[in-house]
């Protein structure tokens, strides 16, 4: 919506992906595209590197092989500046929210505002204002530490921080691991707002069937070092894995369903 | 009515100061029959706000109640502070009829200003700070609350370390051998290459200072009474003391503190363990075993370092020394140091377990209760030091 590579069709592109931790090999030959303007959940069991996919494009663990190309650039191959001007494109989620406790909640969410747009004064108030509000959290947040805030609070200021300087892709580890799930079902409510106002593309890595119901465009299972399954929820439901098949026919995975159905 | 020609300039001064680019936001006022009319266009991203802001909040400033279209057919590109900036003017020139509107919005564009029209409030960026006269006199009065508070938790768990102490010493099946052990090993054995460079280093210092003054009256033998009893009384002990503090003391509180955040302390005292009898009990034995060894140990090196610069850097051998310090340096110097060691250890090691288990939650509490579990111990050594000497003159020993 903002800026270009409108025409692009993906937003990101991995190929043969391969991360390892010593000899411990987490991905090995991935391949994945996240659309652009759709929300991508990310699954898969304990352990598949769901997280360290999310960390490996947006450059926090190297691949060992293969490309990530995001806007249609070559993350890892580019230089220091084209590598800064991606990186003010999206924002990130972590899943504690990572909020740094020594600055109040406005202020967290101005320090890409200074930072990157060199922007002061009452218009960064602003900004910040207006983040804070989107994300529903009340005026009187702005001015408390993250320490005062609930979970829930918190990840939603962290969203606000994501979403400070307008990006067009959010990553999101876990978004409503840990919320209650009231908490929970208006977060996803919340990404789907925003997705659907601010033209947002959306990779998500999530451990909650409620949230693949209620939010996601596309689903993605990571097992056995690459991806298995990648495409529209009920789709993916019927592939013959049986990983697949126990997490999406379990218990859990059925009352998520008939909550969504019935 | 204000005339046209005034209300340009606010448009205008931000057409001027954009030359090389072109495509950022500008606007320009217009007066269509009557109707104030504001023209944006350009590229109205946060990026490119920073003069049209100001300009758009004295035109909002001037132009109050006014009535006002903005058209923006000319934005190029929009992001959610751009819209709410325009929203902002909009609403600020306070006359909410019919005719104040947007015109000339695409879709994405009019979708995004009426996303952004709830979101306008202000919100607080910095906390409420009370009077500061009165928040003083708050921290003074919580510091006090607290240090009392503290010290009294402290004594309780003195005396429930003796308690269980006592305990075990009657039931000595329920003492932890291996964990005593190791922490022998960890907290003791493995300081001794330290504790003994930096004993050899302090005694070959304390001759050098004590060589340069007793040089001028012609005094240099007694070189080896200074560093005898100094090094034997004081040093020895008090200074292995503050390094076991700074090195073991704090890994007693990082090492049981962690088990708080974890649980592993609560987990447990519901499977029936004492964490007193089975973490505390056998760190403080440890230290309490070890620091008179690694003391004595420390004093050796510390008669080696000042006998040894004694012999290179002035004229008194090492056989002289050795004379001289065994005519000179009486038994009791040693004893009145090495007696010290367990109680300083005892202060240490209590400190350092009692500090692990305060901590509650966070890793920031961790990182401020290992800091106070050094600062208090190097305190409280250093105060039980000087009751000693006070203790030791009044004996006259």
């Amino acid at each position: 919506m903002s800026t270009g590579n409108d025409n692009a069709q993906n937003m990101i592109e991995l190929r043969g992906i391969r991360t390892q931790f010593d000899d411990f090999i987490v991905h090995d030959n991935l391949d994945l595209d996240v659309r652009t303007g759709e929300i991508l959940g990310v699954v898969g069991g304990s352990g598949a590197g769901k997280s360290v996919l999310m960390r490996a494009i947006i450059g926090l663990k190297r691949p060992s092989a293969g490309t990530v190309t995001v806007f249609g650039e070559d993350f890892y191959g580019a230089n220091e500046e084209q590598r800064l001007s991606i990186e003010r494109r999206w924002g990130v989620l972590f899943q504690g929210g990572a909020l740094f406790s020594s600055l109040t909640v406005a202020q967290n969410v101005m320090a890409p505002i200074h930072e990157h747009l060199k922007i002061e004064g009452e218009l960064a108030r602003d900004m910040a204002a207006l983040k804070i509000s989107m994300v529903g959290l009340a005026a009187e947040a702005g001015a408390k530490y993250p320490s005062e805030l609930s979970g829930g609070m918190r990840k939603r200021a962290g969203l606000a921080r994501a979403l400070a300087l307008d990006p067009e892709l959010v990553f999101l580890d876990e978004p409503t691991a840990g919320l209650d799930p009231i908490g929970a079902a208006k977060f996803d409510e919340l990404i789907v707002n925003l997705k659907e106002s601010l033209g947002l593309t959306v990779f998500m890595v999530t451990h909650d069937l409620d949230t693949l119901h209620a939010a996601c465009d596309r689903v993605a299972v990571l097992a056995e070092h690459h991806v298995i399954a990648c495409g529209p929820l009920d789709e993916v439901r019927r592939t013959d894995h049986p990983w697949i098949q126990e997490y999406f026919a379990g218990p859990r995975g059925r009352a998520a369903l008939s909550a969504k159905t019935g | 009515m204000m005339a046209l020609q005034a209300l340009r300039r606010y448009g205008r001064c931000v057409q001027k100061e954009l030359t090389m680019a072109d495509s950022a936001a500008y606007f320009d006022i217009d007066i269509e029959r009557g109707v104030m009319k504001m023209v944006a266009a350009g590229d109205w991203r946060a990026r490119f706000l920073k003069q049209v802001d100001s300009r758009l909040r004295d035109f909002a400033d001037d132009t109050m109640g006014r009535e006002l279209i903005i058209d923006m057919t000319g934005v190029e590109r929009l992001d959610t502070a751009g819209a709410m900036v325009l929203q902002r003017t909009l609403l600020a020139c306070g006359a909410r009829t019919e005719v104040s509107k947007i015109i000339g919005a695409s879709e994405a564009h009019a979708a995004l200003m009426e996303q952004v029209v709830d979101h306008l409030a202000p919100c607080h960026v910095h906390p409420l700070h009370p009077n500061a006269f009165k928040a003083m006199l708050d921290r003074l009065g919580r510091g006090v609350a607290e240090a009392y508070e503290a010290a009294l938790q402290l004594m309780s768990f003195v005396g429930e370390t003796l308690a269980t102490t006592w305990r075990v010493l009657t039931r000595p099946s329920h003492f932890r051998w291996t964990s005593t052990v190791h922490h022998m090993e960890e907290a003791g054995l493995n300081a001794i290459p330290i504790v003994g460079l930096m004993s050899f280093l302090i005694g070959a210092v304390v001759a050098f200072m004590g060589a340069k003054i007793l040089r001028l009256f012609n005094a240099d033998i007694f070189t080896v009474e200074l560093v005898g009893i100094s090094v034997l009384r004081e040093f020895g002990v008090l200074l292995t003391a503050i390094l076991i503090a700074g090195r073991s003391g704090s890994a007693f509180t990082a090492q049981i503190g962690s088990m708080k955040i974890r649980e592993e302390i609560d987990a447990m005292r519901v499977l029936g363990l004492d964490p007193m009898e089975v973490l505390v009990l056998p760190r403080v034995i440890a230290l309490v075993l070890m620091l008179p060894v690694i003391a004595f140990i420390a004093a050796i090196l510390g008669l080696v370092g000042g006998a040894l610069v004694a012999a290179f850097a002035m004229d008194i051998s090492l056989a002289l020394f050795m004379a001289r310090f065994q005519e000179t340096i009486i038994i009791d110097h040693f004893w009145a140091g090495l007696i010290k060691a367990p109680f300083f250890a005892f202060v240490i090691a209590v400190i350092g377990c009692f500090q692990g288990m305060e901590v509650e939650g966070s890793a920031e509490s961790l990182g401020q209760r290992t800091t106070l579990s050094v600062v208090q111990a190097l305190f409280l050594v250093i105060v039980i030091d000087a009751f000693f000497a006070m203790y030791y003159l009044e004996i006259d020993f």
